[in-house]
């Protein structure tokens, strides 16, 4: 383990900054934001961002292709550029592990290569969690706040932080800075590591469980009668899924431009009315059957497919953000009892 | 309140009044309400809930609601009530199939407001009147309900139900001396450039998760024209960074004259835009090339942008008022 007085935490982000840009939370009128770094910016102290890091390597929009019409020839060109090298900095546990969770999603075959570019070139240095809010329920899916995971670890503690490498790429990173820091035992970060965990073991979500849940209740899940009391007053928003970390949607979108055609990449949401519409017409008419969509694929589906990994990180924006406030904790309750 | 609101809920379901009650329902913490649908007395006797934390305007739920078969009881504050009549206005709601109560608000708290003084870990709130005790893992915290208002209650217009079957407690008055314009004048008073960097600044915070538009209680078309492929202008893929904005433009232009200014726009959006700056513009200008207009005021008669008199102001006032 190695550490750095918090004083020249400005230093280091100068030095990183030589190499790739750093992105890092910062706070804003309307709560906290990754932002690049430059000279001035500071560390937002906030337990997390409102958006996930998710934009990082999976964009709101984004350009796949355009196409050029010629007389009778159609020209592709591939608008993809190589990526630049970038690291986020200070990004939560809950949020690491959602990057794990989508490489499932785009990593597996056929490879994603898009997402494949960003995923690459970044580094992912995570820090721990010292005033989780009501709303965390990270544990619930075995992620330990106290115990980041991404290329590098870091912990905050009287005035100095502390790096931990976990990867390669994390072990270069370090070696990049190492100039930067100093050998140190490992006793205040593991008073700390104590304490978080005994802060965890005081929140109110703390006892949730996911045993009733998995790819193999399927049916009993699905034809639960609480579903329609679950959803009947959801608005149909996609505030839940775009702020949240692992919703992996998305649709493609073709944009005539008079000689051609762009096209798009952008988040969707099962949430909304247009999600399922295929030529045919669509298959999921009610705001029930769009609403257990993405509660059955968190704990359900996505389960089933990827080793029974859920596909929820607890990281509690849901439920902060929900204008009803319905949430996956909520359903879970509901589901289970 | 609650409990003269449980007791007439039951009353009415017991005496065949109503078959169904919609109110608040309570939730995991201190804070977060959800608005729910009541069948039975032991339905509401487990989950019913009025506090600080019933923001939700429950007016736009009885569009679909009020189609059903039965009457519905629903409980509604002073602001959400000319909601409710400018729904009865434009022929949305049955009315005959919806029983009011009218229940006074003192103006509603946001736990958001609250977590943004950096009081987190929240196990328990308790109320007063004037103060929030917060119990959290970290320690009690005591916070001035008044600094934690919702940003229409701050500002609130109207004390006063303007629809209902039957009342809970004394009617309110309509509040002439509201500061909710200030924020507006601030803004008209700008340059063209600053007011175009607000803006700016603030739109492009929008995740476009739709929240705003679906809690509108005005925005209430069937099918939007930005959830349908065919109308050519749905963005669901912003291909420039003008066309978040050119969402709430239209959207804005297609409230104008409808928009009560409930308020619910800015509740709910997860980034916080002051969207109801937008619609708050367009009524301070109604009030004043038209004359004074609350939308939802009355549920029937003439509206000054669907009525045509020879005093209405000219197209070339945009040019003379807009371009400082
Ligand atoms: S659950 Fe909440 S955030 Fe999600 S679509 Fe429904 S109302 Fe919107
Ligand atoms: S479902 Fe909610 S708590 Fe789970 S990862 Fe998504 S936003 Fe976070
Ligand atoms: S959910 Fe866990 S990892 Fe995420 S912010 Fe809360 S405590 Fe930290
Ligand atoms: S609620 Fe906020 S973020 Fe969502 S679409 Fe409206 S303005 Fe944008």
């Amino acid at each position: 383990m190695q550490k750095l007085s918090m004083e020249k935490l400005d230093e280091l982000f100068r030095k990183m900054s030589e190499k790739q840009a750093v992105y890092l939370p910062v706070d804003k009128e309307n709560g906290a934001k990754f932002e690049k770094w430059s000279e001035g910016t500071k560390m937002s102290q906030a337990l997390n961002t409102i958006r996930s890091a998710k934009d990082f390597i999976f964009p709101q929009t984004e350009n796949l292709v355009d196409f050029k019409v010629n007389g009778k020839n159609i020209e592709v060109a591939d608008t993809r550029e190589e990526c630049e090298d970038f690291v986020i900095f200070g990004m939560k546990a809950c949020d690491a592990r959602s990057f794990g969770i989508l490489d499932k999603v785009f990593l597996s075959e056929p490879v994603d290569t898009y997402y494949k570019n960003r995923r690459e070139h970044g580094v992912l240095v995570t820090l721990a969690c010292t005033k989780p809010s009501e709303t965390c329920f990270c544990q619930t899916f075995g992620i330990n706040p106290a115990e980041p995971e991404g290329d590098v670890s870091t912990w905050i503690a009287d005035g100095e932080m502390y790096f931990e490498a976990n990867t390669e790429k994390g072990k270069t990173f370090i070696e990049s800075i190492s100039d930067m820091l100093e050998d140190c035992g490992t006793e205040k970060v593991d008073a700390q590591k104590a304490k978080i965990n005994e802060i965890m073991r005081k929140l109110p979500l703390n006892n949730l469980k996911t045993d009733a849940f998995g790819g193999d209740k399927l049916n009993e899940l699905f034809n639960s009668p609480k579903w329609a009391e679950l959803s009947e007053s959801c608005l149909g928003c996609g505030t839940c899924t775009f702020v949240c970390p692992t919703c992996q949607c998305y649709d493609i979108k073709d944009f005539d431009c008079g000689n051609g055609v762009k096209r798009f990449r952008c988040w969707d949401s099962c949430m909304y009315s247009d999600f399922t519409r295929m030529a045919h017409g669509n298959s999921r008419n009610s705001q029930l059957e769009r609403f257990r969509q993405r509660f059955m694929h968190k704990l359900v589906y996505f389960p089933a497919n990827n080793d029974g990994e859920f596909g929820c990180v607890g990281c509690g924006r849901c439920l902060a953000k929900c204008p009803i406030s319905m949430n996956i904790v909520k359903v879970m309750k509901a589901l289970e009892g | 309140m609650q409990g003269r609101m449980i007791e007439m809920a039951k009353k009415l379901l017991g005496d065949g009044t109503v078959n169904r009650v919609i109110g608040w329902k309570k939730g995991e913490f201190a804070y977060d309400i959800t608005p729910a649908v009541f069948e039975n007395a032991e339905e509401i006797d487990a989950d019913f809930v009025y506090d600080d934390f019933c923001g939700h305007n429950l007016s736009k739920y009885l569009i679909k609601e009020s189609k059903k078969d039965g009457k519905m009881l629903v409980f509604l504050k002073p602001c959400d009530t000319y909601s409710f009549n400018q729904l009865i206005k434009e022929h949305r709601i049955n009315r005959e199939n919806v029983y009011i109560v009218g229940i006074p608000c003192e103006g509603k708290a946001s736990a958001e407001t609250i977590k943004e003084k950096g009081i987190s870990g929240i196990t328990g709130i308790s109320s007063d009147g004037d103060n929030f005790k917060v119990n959290t893992i970290y320690g009690d915290e005591t916070v001035a309900k008044s600094d934690v208002l919702e940003e229409r209650c701050t500002v609130c217009k109207s004390k006063k139900h303007v629809v209902y079957d039957e009342l809970i407690g004394e009617d309110g008055e309509v509040n002439e001396n509201s500061s909710r314009f200030d924020m507006v004048a601030k803004l008209e008073n700008m340059t063209a450039d600053e007011r175009y960097a607000f803006w700016r600044n603030e739109l492009s915070k929008c995740i476009r998760c739709n929240a705003c538009r679906n809690v509108c209680p005005a925005c209430s078309c069937e099918n939007c024209v930005f959830d349908n492929p065919n109308s050519g202008v749905s963005n669901k893929a912003a291909v420039t960074s003008f066309e978040e904005n050119m969402f709430h433009i239209i959207r804005a232009f297609h409230v104008a004259g409808r928009c009560t200014d409930c308020g619910e726009c800015s509740r709910v959006c997860p980034q916080n835009i002051p969207l109801h700056l937008l619609n708050r513009k367009f009524i301070k200008d109604i009030n004043e090339l038209y004359g004074d207009y609350q939308a939802g005021e009355e549920s029937e008669g003439r509206t000054p942008l669907t009525t045509y008199t020879k005093e209405d102001c000219e197209p070339s006032i945009v040019n003379e008022r807009g371009c400082k």
